[in-house]
């Protein structure tokens, strides 16, 4: 596509750089898309894109301190570097200085190869199954809605110190939103993937016309506390809102969740009952992502001092006791902790959850089966009380069986007091988180089991 | 009296025509019957502070360009970033390619409602263009205001920032509409926190200075007072660590439009989007409970509401010389003496809402994404002879005055939501009696709007408003204000958000 090849853009920023450090990395990425409504597809696209993007390090004598400047294309080399250096010396010295890395990360990749694409035939066989269900639906008289998505980015990080890194990420979603023709009835199925092979638009398709029929029967239901069984994707929600909080500044000065009353860090507490474990690993099987940090930008959670550090595996929560929060080399060494960095895949697992969704439904006497969960927002950051809705398809379960579909709620709960109110885990399984996934699309969590989940009033969307 | 301002003549050098001739030209080839292509460049630079001290500085551009096509009836994208006329009709023919990918399950046909050609340059308002400015004169004055604000007492943390955006964008379509414009807005915020070890209690207060459609100006010209809001956090935030959890119950209240505007956006804004109103949005950010069958008799809220869309105020982040499908930028109603009166629209919406033409609403939030219908300056009107704030309030027995937006959630047909902010006071019998602590407010749409008692004077009229308001699959971010007065609501839901935490 350009003249320069990426790997060339890289060498050619770290040979012009003049600063006392350099980082230099490139994405190229490719993305295709669908979307539907009422059974038919609505806008679509394929888009292709390159970012190149130069962090430069300069020691003004009270310390280091470092500048970013992103483009996309194919810039002008010298431009961007001193851009980039500019930035840096009007910066003044940075709080998470350290020296750069230099030693290899496991599962570098392939410098030298061209980068990863997709295009729009990854939808090949997806489209045509996709216009089947679309004239079963419209047999049926409902209506589908939804979206699917593929990427692919590649990025090749260089270093002054001597890195060379690259990564391939593919990442896919699915979302399939079945309705009745007046609206009245919504239920939804969705998944993840890397490259398509593994969806089945009948098992999408069957998943939400299952729900549908679920629907038929509709229940009015009050605020209150229910017993309530939140499947994968929900549970992934308020999971991931609950990783995202895990920054050890943050707890070690007080202000989130993880602050000990009367100072540091909640690590070794007790936050489960059951022996959860919440857990990231950049080789989970179907879930795999890079092994190595890219941060263009500091924060709490991440330092551009930091690029190429390794990602290993990392337990958060270990049999129920909170056990590492997202921590950058500069503030571990301030506090004498272990540098942890965050990783793009989360799993909650539980060494005894043997149960599906449907086994746990026979098993409940009378309770809500929720599908998904919309509208996370922070209410109060000192207990993590977040608030939201149910969105298509609360179940009501009587007797072991799904007896009728019952009206939305808002909901106010904490996903960190949640953990300790959770009486029963399942079997962990890839799933989709709804609210989240056009961040995070790499998920698997069991369905649980919660008794008093707080439905703080009804919505009357549907 | 200065020159009026011309886009930047670097943009302006970009090989706009011969890009142009390249799209159109094949796309016509190739037997579409509309074809457009947007040649975009956005800088966006964030500079972000923590504890006084510079946390990151990120300055990208992002340039590229993308092919709309209507082909036999059906919708084709493509996106890239090489401004090369080759690359221009790859794209043009990528797009074709979509369509036609796309037409074997599309059964709705692509019409869009007419527009007279434009031929222009347009720019917003603006004294001094932020990436002008020497970043250390900006990191500079950050760093400076952040320290006054943690060197005070009770103040252990500041996060503070600012972000700036400018927006330089081409437009041409078949029709032979052809538009150059550029925006530059801007946004800085400085948030106070304390910490109470012993407890393990924790409190923040943020600057209610909202982002706004003007440059560098807003922070040093006298736009807004720094100095006054900077000074009074510490011990309003003191205030409100000591303040006396709330009551949960009914209450009125006055609500401050540096809260307003964000209800309004939520629960009258995304609810009058024409595409959600017809489900084009219904599996991601939602539909409409303001359905197209009660266009003209939904009654929305009490008689004295009136909401107007624009895309045309001084300053607004949604204000534009074209949309992104060279329609011209419009003001029309949108609730009329509390009644639902129209919606917000694109050129393909329009005509299946009926319409004769397009109100401007279509935007893309980059050169990588199609267009969409997108929110205008959606904003409730201030009563020509209605009180102040004073007057509000003085009109309270009992109830809450709620000043600053912060937490914000609604279901996905817009009826019931929920707000907390930044200040919320006791108001007893007409006075303000101090603050209160966990305070949130929850109704349904109608409800909340059916009990608006009073509407302010325009002395109380303000333009809040956000830069991230997300919509679309894939994701789009857009930036859009929103102007109105203080208001008494009666009789509102208010909970207390511990209590709602189980403790």
């Amino acid at each position: 596509m350009s003249a320069r090849t990426a790997q060339q853009l890289v060498e050619e920023v770290l040979a012009a750089s003049t600063a006392d450090g350099c980082v230099a990395y490139v994405v190229e990425s490719t993305e295709a898309n669908l979307r539907w409504a009422s059974n038919s597809l609505t806008t679509n696209g394929a888009m292709r894109s390159r970012q190149v993007v130069v962090v430069s390090f300069v020691d003004g004598g009270a310390g280091m301190a470092a500048g970013t400047v992103a483009r996309t294309g194919t810039p002008d080399v010298a431009a961007l570097v001193a851009a980039s250096e500019q930035a840096a010396r009007d910066a003044g010295p940075a709080e998470d200085a350290v020296p750069l890395l230099s030693e290899v990360p496991p599962g570098a990749g392939d410098w030298d190869a061209d980068p990863a694409e997709t295009s729009i035939e990854v939808f090949t066989e997806f489209a045509p199954a996709l216009g089947e269900a679309f004239g079963a639906a419209r047999g049926r008289g409902d209506l589908l809605f939804g979206y699917a998505e593929h990427s692919l980015t590649t990025t090749y990080l260089g270093t002054s110190t001597g890195l060379r890194l690259r990564h391939d990420q593919p990442s896919g979603r699915v979302e399939l939103n079945g309705k009745s023709t007046d609206f009245s009835r919504s239920v939804w199925s969705g998944v993840g993937t890397r490259d398509f092979r593994d969806v089945s638009v009948p098992d999408l398709a069957a998943d939400v016309e299952r729900k549908l029929g679920w629907s038929q029967r509709r229940v009015e239901l009050p605020a209150g506390r229910y017993e309530t069984l939140l499947p994968p994707s929900a549970v992934s929600d308020l999971m991931l809102y609950a990783y995202w909080t895990m920054e050890a500044r943050d707890a070690d000065e007080g202000r989130n969740v993880f602050a000990r009353t009367g100072g540091g860090n909640r690590i070794g507490d007790r936050l489960a009952q059951l022996p959860l474990t919440l857990r990231s690993d950049p080789a989970e099987p179907g879930l795999e992502t890079a092994t190595f940090q890219v941060v263009g930008s500091s924060s709490g959670a991440a330092s551009v001092f930091d690029n190429g550090m390794a990602t290993p595996a990392v337990d958060w929560i270990r049999d129920g006791v909170l056990t590492n929060l997202v921590r950058p080399r500069a503030w571990a060494l301030r506090t004498t902790a272990p540098a942890v960095a965050a990783v793009d895949n989360l799993v909650l697992e539980s060494p005894d959850g043997t149960a599906t969704q449907d086994e746990m439904v026979a098993a409940t006497d009378r309770g809500l089966l929720l599908t998904t969960l919309w509208y996370i927002r922070e209410v109060d950051p000192q207990t993590l009380l977040l608030t939201g809705l149910t969105r298509d398809g609360v179940f009501l379960v009587e007797g072991g069986e799904v007896t009728g579909a019952v009206n939305n709620f808002r909901w106010n709960e904490s996903p960190v007091d949640l953990l300790g109110r959770i009486t029963q885990a399942g079997r962990t399984e890839r799933t989709l988180p709804r609210e989240w996934n056009d961040w995070f699309t790499r998920a698997a969590m069991p369905p649980v089991r919660v008794p008093d989940f707080n439905m703080s009033s009804v919505s009357p969307a549907s | 009296m200065p020159q009026p301002r011309d886009v930047d003549e670097s943009f302006l050098a970009l090989p706009l025509s011969a890009l142009t001739e390249a799209a159109l030209t094949r796309a016509v080839d190739l037997g579409c019957e509309h074809a457009d292509l947007r040649v975009e460049r956005i800088r966006t630079q964030s500079i972000s502070l923590r504890d006084a001290r510079l946390e990151a500085l990120t300055d990208g551009e992002d340039l590229g360009l993308a092919v709309r096509v209507v082909h036999e009836g059906t919708w084709g994208f493509a996106a890239g970033v090489v401004l090369t006329a080759a690359e221009a009709v790859r794209l043009a023919e990528q797009a074709v390619a979509v369509a036609q990918v796309s037409a074997a399950v599309a059964s709705d046909r692509v019409e869009l409602a007419p527009e007279p050609p434009h031929e222009g340059s347009w720019v917003s308002a603006y004294d001094v263009d932020p990436f002008e400015v020497p970043d250390a004169e900006k990191t500079g004055l950050l760093t400076e205001w952040s320290e006054r604000l943690l060197a005070a007492d009770g103040v252990e943390h500041v996060q503070s920032g600012c972000t700036h955006v400018k927006e330089q964008k081409y437009y041409a379509d078949t029709a032979g509409t052809r538009t150059r414009q550029q925006r530059v807005r801007i946004h800085p915020v400085f948030d106070a926190l304390t910490v109470d070890r012993a407890t393990g209690a924790f409190e923040s207060m943020r600057t209610l200075a909202p982002p706004v459609g003007r440059g560098w100006e807003f922070v040093t010209g006298g736009h807004w007072d720094w100095d006054g809001e900077l000074a009074e956090i510490p011990e309003l935030l003191r205030e409100k660590t000591k303040a006396p959890s709330v009551d949960p119950g009914r209450y009125d209240l006055v609500v401050d439009p540096s809260n307003l505007w964000l209800t309004i956006h939520e629960s009258v804004g995304h609810a009058t989007e024409l595409d959600r109103a017809l489900g084009y949005e219904a599996a991601y950010a939602g539909t409409s409970f303001a359905t197209v069958d009660k266009l003209g008799s939904l009654r929305y809220g009490s008689p004295l509401m009136q909401v107007t869309g624009d895309r045309t105020v001084e300053h607004g982040l949604s204000t534009i010389g074209w949309d992104d499908e060279g329609v011209e930028a419009q003001r029309w109603d949108i609730v009329r003496d509390g009644v639902l009166v129209g919606y917000q629209v694109d050129r393909n919406t329009a005509r299946l809402g009926g319409m004769t033409r397009s109100n401007g609403c279509a935007f893309a939030d980059s050169p990588h994404h199609v267009p969409v219908q997108r929110m205008a300056n959606v904003s409730l009107q201030p009563a020509a002879d209605g009180p102040d704030l004073a007057g509000l309030i003085g009109g309270v027995g009992r109830g809450i005055y709620v000043v600053g937006d912060k937490s914000w959630s609604i279901d996905m047909q817009r009826y019931n939501f929920q707000f907390t902010g930044q200040r919320f006071y006791r108001i007893e019998g007409g006075e303000l009696a101090g603050q209160l602590r966990d305070v949130a407010y929850q109704a349904t749409t109608t409800d909340f709007w059916g009990s608006m008692r009073a509407v302010g004077g325009p002395s109380t009229y303000r333009l809040g408003g956000a830069f991230n308001c997300g919509k679309a699959q894939p994701g789009q971010v857009a930036p859009v204000s929103h102007g109105c007065p203080a208001a008494l609501f009666e009789g509102v839901s208010i909970l207390n958000t511990v209590q709602e935490g189980g403790r």
